[in-house]
């Protein structure tokens, strides 16, 4: 956090700690959950089936009771932490009285759809979550490898569209999925050596890099997708996409089963990534050199790690991981369009940003504003009267409040975004 | 700062004949320069120092050479994506002269689309025709000049406002409901409307700016999430009853009342409107703003050192605040230039296209001073026009200009490299550097 230079909020001191006033908010969303979702819902059914459709195993509550009996328990965490509870029940708490308060607004939004629709297929929801938060997962962690060894990474996006653009195109030509996978990695690398040359070498400013980029892929991705792909179609934008691997016994498992386990490579290898980033970040050489290159370059320096090389290769590494999560769309879902990527790299810096610079957190907020989306997917079938566009919002409303320390505070490396000149 | 530490560049290469002969012309003058000393350099002429300074570092030089090279790098773009004239590199030993006629006729029909397209036809007839270009080019430049002075007069006070296309988006939200759903008189509308875009832009740029203040939330990061905020609550907006166009049922608004729209300065044919004259306007007064005025100096000292600043007893979160409010007037009066202007007048998702954006680039490019970034936006203005007729009269794709003011900006934010490329001199007076670089 480069800002002490203003007026900092107060410490929590004294009667309003933290726990306290998050319990507050959490008070006032139980209450407008018990009162207002409890009023709406209707004596309906909500159904969450454990399936595709509205077959099969489900579970049932009655709309109205089950909209109040989740706002009571948000009333009731909220009124907990209020109350003054011990600081380790704070994650628990909080994640109960927002699970609760979602499930709320789902028992009325279910028990208020048009007769028939009263159920929500849980296997869709999952999946499509995991399916929404894919890009998002490969982009915040190209943000972690970047930003943990110094270097901002607004360029995400740029290093998505490189990264969906060369897979589509290399993988037409040569007709594999696997060219076409390659192809993609080198190409998000190629945005990312721009970046780490440009930032490391001659020190523009990261930001400014990672905007400019952006619009330097928007650019030459539209540009040869008019020239080449719209022209010849079948020739330049025809890859041939990776088929669902099932995984046998983990594939039985109900409703995780089907939405997670008869994935494409790019899930498994999303899942696998964070995994493995996590480790080697916190539990291997490279990963101690890259964390204290992000937090201290010149002591770094002094113990002799390469404070510029590690930037290099990680910036590069994190090019090549984002652009395979550009691929995640053309190899798999969609052939390429101008500006796919459509901010999606951005909301990656918000999941980044979120989830405090941490693969592990990177990944949960990739899957709530995955869920987000999906959410708002799901509304729009069944006619809500709550708009997809305030849904959408989600993301980046969460990502401020986040940022101005409402939700605790969140703090980057400290010489995340500073130039290293060795002295 | 931005010099080299070791004086040999990765870009040894030459990228292109052009570029070779380049150069080869830089070394072989300093060479001379180095081994015979001539007669003229014992007692310089105005003539030879105009040409020493020429060739040095300079703003003028790096931002011209930066053009240049960005050129290059769209003609190879435009080369390598044409088969028909790839096909002719496939025997290129064979018969080079085939290859190079294809690519000359290829790239040198594309740029001079862009220039006819922008500064003046020489086929033109009329004198409709004649103004056309340069009608365009104002049209595209003015809202340019909004959001590049939003961006530098936030750069100035050490804020990165990312923001400005939000600011934009709320900025053209407010001008046209204002343009649409008040029935006011010709002159008092238009005022009104202007007015309503300027509160849009404040009210998405105060946001930001109270949560750094307050909170020490990155601006950044905070401007970024505020751009999709906007985004999402206009798509929203205009398919509302009352906003959406009754008559159809795409993502349309309602358009502006004709009292509410700026005047066209040369006439009904032409699109050229009052909204550069406003621009100008806005170029001297942030131009006053800044050096003028005692709250310029205060934004200028808090974007210095904003630690000094509050020693020296200014309220640096009160800055802050007003720097952002400030940005987002500046900005949302060029979002409303977009539905008040000629360009559309309706609201529709894409309507501020891409203006905040390229304000960034603009701002970088005008070196974040008012009047350098009213000629920047002059220069993306007329690429953008330009731009239009490439694409229509050459086949070259309108992309290629977003991929060109990308370049030109990288160059410029580097101008080691372009110094490096060009063997330029080292400029007398070297205030060439890419301004904060402060992290999250």
């Amino acid at each position: 956090m480069a800002v002490p230079d203003v007026a900092v909020a107060p410490v929590d001191e004294g009667f309003w700690t933290r726990t306290r006033k998050v319990g507050l908010v959490l008070l006032a969303l139980g209450l407008l959950a018990t009162v207002l979702f409890g009023a709406l819902a209707t004596g309906e059914q909500a159904r969450f089936t454990l399936s595709e459709d509205a077959a099969g195993a489900a579970l049932e509550v009655n709309g109205t009771v089950g909209a109040i009996i989740f706002g009571l328990i948000t009333l009731a965490a909220g009124a907990a932490m209020l109350a003054g509870l011990p600081k380790r029940w704070f994650i628990p708490a909080l994640a109960v009285g927002l699970v609760a308060f979602v499930l709320s607004f789902l028992c009325w939004q279910i028990s208020a759809a048009p007769a028939g629709q009263n159920f929500m297929p849980l296997v869709n929801i999952v999946r499509g979550t995991f399916l929404l938060a894919l890009p998002l997962i490969f982009g915040s962690l190209a943000g972690v490898l970047c930003e943990r060894s110094g270097v901002v990474n607004v360029a995400i996006e740029g290093q998505l569209l490189m990264g969906a653009f060369s897979g589509a195109l290399f993988g037409s030509i040569s007709g594999s999925v696997w060219v076409g996978l390659f192809a993609a990695a080198i190409g998000g690398s190629f945005i990312s050596l721009l970046l780490a040359v440009f930032s490391i070498r001659y020190l523009v400013d990261q930001v400014v890099m990672g905007i400019v980029l952006n619009l330097l892929a928007l650019g030459i991705t539209g540009f040869l997708y008019e020239r080449l792909m719209q022209t010849d179609a079948a020739r330049y934008n025809s890859a041939p996409r990776f088929s669902n691997w099932e995984i046998p016994l983990l594939s039985d498992i109900p409703v995780l089963g089907p939405a997670l386990f008869r994935g494409n490579i790019f899930l498994y290898l999303a899942l696998v990534l964070v995994l493995v980033i996590h480790i080697a970040l916190f539990r291997t050489r490279w990963g101690l050199r890259t964390r204290s290159v992000g937090e201290h370059p010149t002591a770094a320096d002094t113990l002799g790690v390469k404070v510029l090389g590690l930037r290099y290769r990680n910036v590069i590494l994190a090019g090549a991981v984002a652009g395979i999560g550009g691929a995640s769309y053309t190899l798999a879902l969609f052939s390429f369009t101008k500006n796919m990527i459509g901010g999606k790299g951005f909301i990656a810096l918000a999941a980044l940003i979120f989830g405090r610079w941490s693969p592990t957190g990177a990944l949960l907020a990739a899957l709530f504003f995955g869920f987000a989306d999906q959410l708002a997917t799901y509304l729009g079938a069944i006619n809500s009267i709550i708009p997809g566009q305030f849904l959408a919002m989600l993301p980046y409303l969460a990502t401020i409040l986040a940022v101005a320390g409402l939700v605790g505070r969140v703090r980057a490396p400290a010489a995340d975004g500073k130039p290293y000149i060795k002295g | 700062m931005t010099d080299n530490p070791q004086p040999g560049s990765p870009d040894k290469e030459p990228a292109s004949e052009e570029q070779a002969a380049q150069t080869t012309l830089g070394n072989t003058e300093r060479a001379e320069a180095a081994t015979t000393p001539t007669a003229s350099e014992q007692r310089p002429t105005l003539g030879r120092l105009f040409l020493e300074n020429l060739w040095a570092a300079n703003t003028f030089t790096v931002t011209l050479l930066s053009l240049v090279l960005a050129m290059i790098v769209g003609a190879v773009l435009m080369i390598i994506s044409d088969p028909d004239v790839l096909a002719t590199y496939a025997y290129f030993t064979a018969r080079p002269a085939d290859a190079i006629n294809a690519s000359w006729t290829l790239v040198s029909e594309a740029y001079a689309n862009l220039f006819k397209g922008s500064v003046f036809d020489p086929g033109a007839t009329t004198l409709n025709a004649a103004l056309s270009p340069i009608s365009e080019t104002l049209t595209y430049t003015a809202p340019l000049v909004f959001t590049g002075l939003s961006v530098a007069l936030a750069f100035r006070g050490g804020l990165f406002n990312i923001g400005a296309q939000g600011q934009a988006i709320m900025g053209v939200v407010l001008a046209a409901l204002a343009g649409f759903l008040l029935p006011l008189p010709p002159g008092l509308h238009l005022l009104v409307a202007v007015l309503a875009g300027a509160l849009g832009g404040a009210i998405w740029g105060f946001i930001p700016g109270i949560l750094k203040a307050r909170t020490g939330a990155h601006e950044v990061i905070n401007t970024i999430m505020l751009n999709y905020v906007a985004v999402y609550f206009l798509t929203w907006l205009i398919v509302q009853n009352g906003v959406q166009d009754p008559n159809r049922t795409d993502a349309i608004s309602r358009p502006v009342d004709a009292s509410a729209q700026l005047p066209r300065l040369f006439g009904d044919g032409l699109r050229a409107h009052a909204g550069i004259l406003l621009a100008v306007l806005a170029t001297w007064a942030v131009a006053w703003l800044l050096n003028r005025s005692t709250l310029g100096f205060e934004l200028r000292a808090v974007g210095a050192n904003p630690d000094a600043a509050r020693t020296a007893g200014i309220s640096v979160t009160r800055t802050y605040v007003l720097i952002m409010v400030f940005a987002g007037t500046l900005a949302g009066l060029g979002g409303s230039q977009m539905v008040l202007g000629t360009t559309a007048a309706a609201l529709t998702p894409l309507v501020v296209a891409q203006i905040g954006f390229d304000g960034i680039l603009v701002a970088l490019l005008g070196r974040v001073k008012p009047w350098g970034v009213a000629m920047a936006a002059l220069l993306f203005g007329a690429l953008q026009a330009g731009g239009n007729r490439m694409q229509s009269y050459a086949g070259i794709s309108l992309e290629l200009v977003t991929v060109l003011q990308a370049l030109i900006v990288i160059f410029i934010a580097a101008p080691a490299l372009v110094k490096a490329i060009f063997q330029l001199r080292a400029a007398r007076a070297a205030r060439l550097q890419t301004s904060l670089a402060k992290g999250w």
